[in-house]
């Protein structure tokens, strides 16, 4: 063990030769080709199914070729898996079972049907088809996925578009008078292909994995699909590839397992870290966003606290706008630095008061506006009651936009008050006050 | 010129008929509603001339020849919902979609198929939009980008299903602009419509239909009594709900406290 691990370089490249790393790389180009229709056109069971239904395939291989001809257990394979999707296809038209109770049945007694077959002949080298084994490659199982892969990708290159449009929208294609019927014959025969490129590097039970989980990735971080089928492929090599570097630390660990560990690990990072689509970047936007509206709430308050005074003051004690906010003074006392920090308002620690800046001011009469406006547009144009505004405009002054904020001063004609009664402060009366209370801060309040 | 027939053209759907031979014959250059109550068959009907879903009986003939020689004369615009908006393309790949079948399987998209796609995306005022991705559209500009797409196919023969089905008020009196001039074109369009009050103004023919042909002819025939009562079964229901929304229209009230 340990000496094999001191010398895995020179070990890989004796025992192995270059073999396993090509087989890995084939691997990801067919399963991530693939895979993207797959998830595209939400056919991911029938992969899984057509994966374990070739499994009877490899034990008729076995049994019907004298020392693991991998072209037989490959043609038997194959075989096995469009009989697999024939025979779901055969009880979803002719019975009322929908798809995927037919997929579960296929599935399930298929892949019996193997295990039992094995276990009364206990073939050699069986086992590694069920959980995959790069190391026991052989030079004619490496060419058979090389010819595989290249067939595959040249398939799929040539009928990119016919099949970009059939994963869209089936009834147009038939339409545009493609030969539907052809084309998803040819769909699940390659769909069969790669499974069984896949199953010595993955094995039976986990080459759904492989198809799925590269591209529902890529799928994550892109909305072309030019671009999602080169990550996907990518994803795929990265996965292959790393999960056999993994399994080859320990001679425990099978490759299977960690293909399929490494593509849900990139997977996995891709869900929380994805730029658009991810979880955390989500959560950084909405939290960005509560924190934003919370601001403006108390930027808020101040300036309904200063405009019942009659704008005299140029700040507010703590204590009122704790009492205004609902809120306990501590808290206040954070939002006022938080304030303070964003520029918008100074703080005179003796006499705890929040005093707001220029920008702070403009952005709290901004707010106001907003909210003002929008509860006068949702009674006089939307004909709301004038007591069922407030709430809708609490969410929605944060949003309005400055161009949406003019066109409704112009559909309301420029109003200056609101359906409360309220001044709307206008942009003039707002810089207004802000001289008449900068004076007043400068006199010394 | 005798744009569409069909003759005897049956559905089942799992050994129950959904829609009993429908006879009947449409001049090119009519705007042609197809109206009925839900489950009346009305997208069953051009799903089966289509061929999306299999005619267990009877034929259609398209100018004059069996649909499968005249296809590429044929536009089909599916529901909106029936295709799924997430999916990675951008509004110029839909548009392009249309050019697709005069390409043949293998043909190279050109200058050429760009510009028919432009075009289409223009007309229907989405060419700002070309390089979106379909999902962060509304229900209304998703309508338009598969009406380009049927305009970039420039067949003679369009089927739409429910293109005003979930679109806005500005969308539905576009599309229906646009239909009315793909008929001074010389197009024929075959619009599987649900609103019985709009029907009047928007087509000039009209397929009356429940599970059979009730009857087809210029609109203006169709509205009797006894045809709609045939339509619609033995209660006028619809007729009914019209008059009661009619009846509820308010006097814009003005209650504000």
């Amino acid at each position: 063990m340990i000496i094999e691990i001191s010398n895995f370089g020179i070990h890989l490249a004796l025992t192995l030769g270059q073999k396993a790393p090509i087989a890995a790389i084939c691997v990801g180009i067919c399963c991530g080709l693939l895979g993207c229709f797959v998830v595209l056109r939400r056919v991911a069971l029938l992969g899984d199914a057509i994966s374990h239904a070739v499994f009877p395939g490899v034990v008729a291989g076995f049994m019907w070729s004298d020392e693991r001809n991998p072209w037989i257990i490959f043609l038997c394979a194959l075989l096995a898996g469009l009989l697999g999707v024939i025979v779901v296809r055969a009880i979803v038209s002719s019975t009322k079972l929908k798809s995927d109770a037919a997929l579960g049945i296929v599935l399930a007694s298929f892949f019996a049907i193997g295990i039992f077959w094995n276990s009364t002949q206990q073939f050699v080298g069986v086992n590694s088809f069920l959980f995959g084994d790069l190391t026991t490659i052989s030079d004619d199982d490496l060419w058979l996925m090389l010819g595989s892969t290249l067939i595959v990708s040249v398939l799929i290159f040539l009928f990119l578009r016919p099949f970009r449009v059939l994963s869209f929208d089936e009834g147009f294609a038939i339409g545009l008078g493609y030969p539907v019927k052809l084309l998803n014959g040819l769909f699940f025969g390659l769909l069969a292909f790669s499974v069984v490129v896949a199953l010595q590097a993955v094995g039976v039970i986990l080459v759904s994995a492989m198809l799925i989980t590269p591209a529902a990735t890529a799928y994550l971080l892109t909305d072309r699909i030019q671009k999602m089928m080169g990550l996907s492929v990518l994803l795929g090599i990265i996965a292959a590839l790393g999960g056999w570097l993994i399994a080859n630390l320990d001679v425990r660990f099978q490759s299977g397992p960690m293909i399929t560990l490494v593509a849900a690990f990139i997977f996995a990072l891709t869900y929380f870290l994805a730029p658009r689509h991810g979880v955390l970047s989500k959560f950084l936007r909405h939290s960005g966003m509560k924190s934003r509206v919370h601001r403006e709430n108390t930027l808020k308050a101040i300036y309904r606290i200063i405009e019942s005074d009659g704008f005299k003051a140029a700040g507010v004690g703590v204590e009122q706008l704790a009492e205004v906010r609902k809120l306990s003074f501590e808290q206040v006392s954070k939002d006022g630095q938080q304030l303070v920090r964003n520029g918008e308002a100074s703080w005179e620690e003796g006499k705890s008061a929040i005093y707001l800046t220029s920008p702070g001011w403009r952005r709290a009469a901004e707010i106001v506006r907003n909210h003002r406006l929008w509860e006068l547009y949702l009674t006089d144009q939307a004909d709301y009651a004038a007591d069922h505004v407030h709430e809708d405009a609490e969410k929605i002054e944060h949003i309005l936009g400055a161009d949406t904020v003019r066109k409704l001063e112009r559909d309301l004609n420029f109003p200056e008050f609101d359906p409360h009664g309220k001044p709307i402060p206008s942009l003039e009366a707002t810089l207004q006050i802000e001289r008449a209370i900068g004076k007043q801060e400068e006199t010394g309040y | 010129m005798i744009a569409l027939e069909t003759h005897d053209l049956t559905v089942t759907y799992h050994k129950r008929p959904v829609l009993y031979g429908v006879d009947v014959e449409i001049e090119a250059g009519s705007l042609v509603g197809i109206i009925g109550p839900n489950g009346a068959g009305k997208s069953t009907l051009i799903k089966s001339i289509m061929g999306v879903v299999p005619s267990s009986g009877g034929w259609v003939k398209v100018f004059g020849k069996p649909l499968q020689e005249n296809l590429h004369r044929v536009g089909y615009v599916p529901q909106r919902e029936s295709v799924d908006w997430d999916f990675p393309v951008t509004v110029m790949d839909v548009a392009l979609m249309g050019t697709y079948g005069k390409l043949g399987l293998f043909g190279r998209v050109g200058k050429r198929e760009k510009i028919i796609a432009s075009e289409a995306l223009d007309k229907v005022g989405m060419l700002p939009y070309a390089k979106r991705q379909i999902g962060n559209l509304s229900g209304g500009q998703q309508q338009r980008v598969f009406l380009a797409r049927a305009l970039a196919q420039d067949s003679d023969l369009y089927f739409m299903d429910e293109p005003f089905t979930g679109v806005d008020a500005a969308t539905e009196s576009a599309i229906i602009t646009l239909l009315k001039e793909m008929r001074e074109n010389g197009k024929t369009v075959i619009v599987v419509h649900h609103d019985l009050q709009t029907a009047s103004d928007y087509f000039d023919h009209l397929l009356l239909l429940n599970m059979r042909l009730v009857a087809y002819g210029k609109t203006a025939e169709m509205y009797t009594t006894d045809l709609l009562q045939k339509t619609y079964g033995g209660r006028l229901t619809i007729l009914d709900e019209v008059a009661e929304r009619a009846a509820k229209i308010p006097a814009a009230s003005h209650d504000i406290s």
